[in-house]
């Protein structure tokens, strides 16, 4: 299991050799450090914990668990089924990744806020002519009458979108860059610029 | 984090420096098979736009009577060269009057200021 943490930086291209055109996208890897080795023995699972840039201020407990190391901003758990010899302190970059891997990659979607059904669940809306009135973005019908004389649990309407964990998953990693830590990633992936992502080696097609 | 740093722009020392309104000769190669050839495409800049791996230009020409543009990505691998033919003098970066235009309409006129 690889696993580290990065933020995104944005979108650019890539010409292949073939003058074939790649959307990629551009995220920098962190420098990250193994703060934390889970065992089953002590922990009850396997997991190793990176950590993620400087902290400014950090309180008692995280001090405490981190005295040791660097203080580190951001800490995540990576469930792996083979430890390997992952060591406290050991730095994880961009190196552990090829050009070619498959990733998945975990972030903050950018918010909408309170967003009608046409744009958060793709309705068509009503017509825009014939006499229509205030029904261009209705959602139309939410349900029956009386029998069942409620309206469905689930159902789509308006309501917050965006801002939530969204997992792209298979990306094709395009580029690595060690020298600065970047991997360049074919595709779009979630949030805006400089949002904090979580990259991980892809589960594949379970 | 600049990203216009972050992909290494390709300098293709066969590709002259031109402007709109510019004659230019493209060329490029076209993979047929397992065998690569090369093709030209002769004709006015009418839009350079963009920058970094994304910069793109326009060429027009009027092939059998008929206008043909055609965008080129000024990274791309597949460009072999670009010639200037012949510098034009032109007042606006977007040579998009040319497209309602034919014949003597459509000259325009030669810069002698640069080269040639």
């Amino acid at each position: 299991m690889k696993g580290i943490l990065g933020r995104k930086q944005g979108m650019t291209r890539v010409f292949l050799e073939d003058g074939v055109v790649e959307p990629v996208s551009v995220v920098a890897l962190g420098p990250c450090v193994v703060t934390q080795v889970k065992t089953r023995q002590r922990h009850g699972y396997q997991a190793i914990q990176l950590g993620y840039e400087t902290a400014k201020k950090l309180n008692e407990p995280e001090a405490g668990h981190l005295k040791r190391i660097t203080q580190f901003r951001h800490l995540r758990e990576f469930r792996v089924d083979d430890l390997g010899d992952a060591q406290i302190g050991q730095r994880i970059d961009a190196a552990i990744f090829q050009p070619g891997d498959l990733v998945d990659i975990i972030g903050i979607s950018k918010g909408k806020g309170f967003a009608g059904v046409m744009k958060r669940h793709h309705f068509a809306g009503g017509p825009k002519t014939h006499g229509q009135s205030d029904r261009a973005r209705a959602p139309g019908s939410i349900g029956a009458g009386t029998s069942p004389g409620r309206v469905f649990k689930g159902t789509p309407m308006a309501g917050h979108m965006g801002y939530r964990r969204v997992t792209a998953i298979n990306l094709t990693i395009v580029q690595v860059d060690t020298e600065r830590n970047l991997i360049l990633v074919r595709g779009a992936v979630p949030g805006a610029k400089n949002g904090m992502l979580v990259i991980k080696e892809s589960r594949g097609k379970a | 984090m600049d990203l216009n740093t972050i992909v290494a722009l390709s300098h293709n020392a066969k590709i002259q420096e031109f402007r709109p309104g510019d004659t230019i000769k493209v060329t490029i190669k076209i993979k047929e098979g397992d065998r690569e050839r090369l093709q030209a495409f002769q004709g006015t800049v009418i839009r350079s736009r963009g920058s970094g791996t994304g910069a793109t230009f326009s060429v027009r020409r009027v092939s059998y009577g008929i206008g043909v543009e055609r965008t080129f990505a000024y990274q791309s691998p597949l460009i072999d060269s670009v010639e200037v033919v012949r510098h034009g003098l032109v007042r606006q970066a977007r040579l998009y009057y040319l497209r309602g235009r034919y014949g003597k309409a459509a000259r325009i006129k030669e810069d002698r200021s640069r080269g040639r």
